[in-house]
């Protein structure tokens, strides 16, 4: 029994994708994502920290000790200083000893915004020296605090 | 003199490439675009001049310190105790996760010191404090 298969060919004039409403379609994506984008970018002052239980011993010449008290004061060497020559009076003693390294002490009970704008005045006179010289390195340590 | 309206067929603005350049604006927004995971606290972030964008986005944990000094880790509360073994969870599932730190400014620095420690044991040493753009140093 010989069976014939015939083959039907289905020849269609021409196979075509719909383009005409993809533009409607990346028009509504570009509108979901231009919503759903924040733009705020992530930033703020980076730090890195110092690995757990190695504290380094530092010979005194090398330690520019800041100290920020309860009150919000601020103290380096042994004179209190306002906040907008911090920056000044850091960047002066980096260019005395650039090998210093800067250790802001906290009092525990001080407000995080006293911290965070000694530590940006910091920042501040360490940019500087590096734009001077890109492979200046900046040394910032954060004491630890005795609880 | 007269002047005669000009009048033509009608004006037609082109609008083939429009797709073209929608693609294109989809594209830039698809690959910037990151999408905020959790909602955080509220906080009032002080200001800094220094202030610095992180490069890599995709590999921050945001840890958040309110005015009250609650701390709050993908939006799940915390306690200091409980913060070391959770980041160090953390650190080992991506060692160059960076921690973003975002206290509020009346917060007391204590409790960011504590979270310090914390993190310290934790082995996540490359933080952030979030703050604000202040001004920003002349060039």
């Amino acid at each position: 029994m010989a069976l014939k298969i015939k083959k039907k060919q289905h020849l269609a004039k021409e196979a075509e994708i719909p383009t005409s409403s993809m533009g409607d379609i990346v028009f509504l994506l570009l509108i979901f994502f231009l919503v759903t984008t924040s733009m705020n970018p992530d930033k703020g002052l980076g730090l890195t920290l110092p690995p757990p239980g190695e504290a380094v011993k530092l010979s005194k010449e090398r330690v520019l000790s800041v100290y920020v008290n309860a009150e919000g004061k601020i103290l380096v060497g042994e004179k209190i200083i306002p906040l907008d020559q911090l920056d000044d009076v850091v960047e002066r003693r980096l260019r005395q000893n650039p090998q210093l390294v800067v250790s802001l002490v906290t009092d525990v009970k001080a407000s995080y915004e006293d911290m965070i704008h000694a530590l940006d005045k910091i920042k501040l006179a360490f940019e500087r020296l590096k734009k001077e010289n890109p492979e200046f390195k900046e040394r910032i340590s954060l004491a630890t605090p005795v609880f | 003199m007269k002047i005669e309206a000009k009048v033509k067929g009608s004006a037609k603005i082109p609008t083939a490439s429009i797709s073209d350049i929608v693609f294109l604006l989809l594209i830039f927004f698809m690959t910037v675009t990151v999408f905020k995971q959790y909602q955080g606290l509220k906080v009032e972030l002080p200001a800094a001049k220094a202030t610095k964008k992180i490069e890599r986005k995709r590999a921050i944990t945001h840890i958040w310190i309110d005015a009250q000094n609650h701390i709050n880790i993908d939006d799940m509360p915390f306690t200091l105790e409980k913060v070391a073994p959770f980041m160090s969870k953390k650190m080992q599932e991506n060692p160059a996760t960076i921690v973003s730190i975002w206290a509020d400014k009346r917060a007391k620095y204590g409790t960011v010191a504590r979270l310090l420690e914390e993190l310290k044991k934790a082995n996540a040493l490359r933080v952030n404090f979030a703050t604000l753009t202040a001004g920003g140093e002349e060039e």
